[in-house]
């Protein structure tokens, strides 16, 4: 695993962050300069990559590329997967992106300004492209395997393990590299904050992202890159990889219904649906990390899946999101890497802000402060607008 | 803009660009074999020697270019000619 984030740009930090609780949301005058309604953000440094690629491959890549890069670089490290690796063996990709708003943006004002496509520069077409993550980490890494971008949008990181998680278990992979990515930048937000579903709390950033509170009033964005190396478990015996955990379960379903307002089946389908495949009963689970991103009627359906998935076994719930922000397309990755860590270190981490439940929220075991206990099992929900939803079941890895 | 401050400026575009050292960029050497440019680099070249200088170049341009001094030579009738 590897992860680029607001709340650490390693495992480790990342680790910390989420035991103490740590917010990773800031005020961004640049954003409210551009006539941003909420000027909250989650953010993330900007990596240098001057010694690490090529002038070439640095120019075909944009933001959310050079977070996915780190994270991938990161996750090939603890997978003990080196550059020489990729002569001998066919690895793929499957990376959840679903955004290339500022690389469009900035060609085009270089068009409307010099009235010729000629200056835009070579780099823009790789940059401009929903497949920008797969296309150049697909380069940079000389893969040869499964290469394609999973665009679902605030489920797509999840939608990415899902199908590496399929494209293994029936055989036609050994490696992927799964993942999702998500450009921070004011253009690509703008949009999401026009309906006026970003959190207004702009005095006090790190309590404005709070799901499942009564007192919530919308989301906060954010991103970065979070990788995964899914592999066969036969291949990552043969060559001695340190196996971290075991995807057992992957449910989808679409709601079938409005483009932006969730409901309470589809996600609960998803759920089973991961339960089933995975063949563990909702009383295995022992912690639910929740797509929940702070909006009233989201979370509050979610709440609702859960409980009528899960009902009385009851297990522990949060959404990480309450200090990282809403991290999109990211999401679906960034959190099962979130609840792994959870796994192997033996705590749940805070859902922060969680101060007054609401009809739905009460009937949930929400961890409002950090819980120091084991769990073997977990699900992580994604979810996004059209209706897509993803659950994911993951297993701690015993010998 | 003289001559010498044509000449220099494009190196420095070039060494900034194309993250040469100085020193291998001489007038009688090879453009494209010293850069290292591929197809794709002919592109940037074109938006960086637009934006300082402000002439624009195009494909045909660049036929019969070999050397630095080739293109220097281009880039300054370039100037010649939009002035």
């Amino acid at each position: 695993m590897g992860i680029y984030s607001c709340i650490g740009t390693s495992l480790e930090e990342v680790k910390q962050s989420l035991y103490e609780g740590k917010s990773g949301i800031v005020y961004d005058e640049e954003r409210k300069a551009f006539g941003f309604q909420s000027a909250l953000t989650g953010m993330v440094p900007k990596p240098d990559l001057k010694n690490l690629l090529s002038r070439r491959q640095r120019v075909s890549i944009g933001e959310e590329t050079e977070y996915a890069y780190m994270a991938t670089l990161e996750a090939l490290k603890n997978a003990k997967i080196d550059d020489a690796f990729f002569d001998e063996n066919e690895v793929g990709i499957l990376y959840g992106n679903d955004s290339v708003s500022k690389a469009i943006i900035e060609a085009t004002d270089i068009i409307r300004e010099k009235k010729d496509t000629a200056l835009i520069g070579s780099g823009a077409i790789f940059k401009s492209m929903n497949s920008t993550v797969t296309m150049n980490l697909s380069t940079i890494f000389r893969l040869r395997g499964v290469n394609m971008t999973i665009s679902a949008a605030c489920a797509s990181g999840s939608h990415s393990v899902g199908l590496g998680f399929h494209l293994i278990k029936s055989g036609l992979q050994d490696i992927i590299i799964c993942g999702g990515a998500q450009e921070i930048n004011k253009y690509a937000m703008a949009s999401f904050d026009g309906l006026g579903v970003f959190s207004p709390k702009e005095t006090d950033p790190a309590k404005a992202s709070r799901p499942f509170d009564s007192n919530r009033d919308g989301l906060v964005p954010s991103g970065g890159g979070a990788t995964l190396i899914l592999e066969s478990y036969e291949s990552a015996v043969k060559r001695g990889a340190p196996i971290v955990a075991e995807v057992i379960g992957y449910g989808f379903s679409s709601n079938g219904g409005h483009i932006s307002t969730p409901n309470v089946e589809g996600p609960a389908t998803a759920m089973r649906r991961a339960l089933e495949q995975a063949g563990v009963q909702p009383c295995e689970i022992g912690y639910i990390n929740a797509h929940a991103t702070s909006t009233p009627l989201g979370d509050a359906n979610e709440a609702r899946a859960i409980f009528e998935v899960f009902g009385e076994s009851n297990p522990y719930v949060s959404s990480t999101k309450s200090m990282t922000g809403h991290e999109c397309w990211m999401a679906g990755a960034s959190e099962l890497i979130y609840s792994t860590l959870m796994m192997q270190n033996d705590f749940i981490a805070p859902n922060i802000n969680f101060e007054t439940p609401d009809e739905a929220s009460q009937k949930l075991n929400i961890a409002s402060k950090t819980v120091n206990k084991k769990f073997d099992i977990y699900l992580s929900n994604s979810f996004g607008f059209g209706g897509t939803n993803s659950a994911v079941v993951v297993k701690k890895f015993k010998e | 803009m003289n001559k010498e401050a044509i000449l220099e400026k494009i190196n420095e575009i070039l060494v900034d660009e194309f993250e040469v050292d100085a020193e291998v960029i001489s007038p009688e050497s090879n453009l494209k074999d010293t850069l290292g440019l591929d197809s794709l680099d002919y592109v940037d070249l074109v938006v960086s020697i637009e934006a300082n200088f402000g002439v624009k170049l195009g494909e045909a341009d660049f036929v019969g270019i070999a050397t630095f001094q080739d293109f220097y030579n281009l880039i300054e009738t370039k100037i010649q000619n939009k002035n």
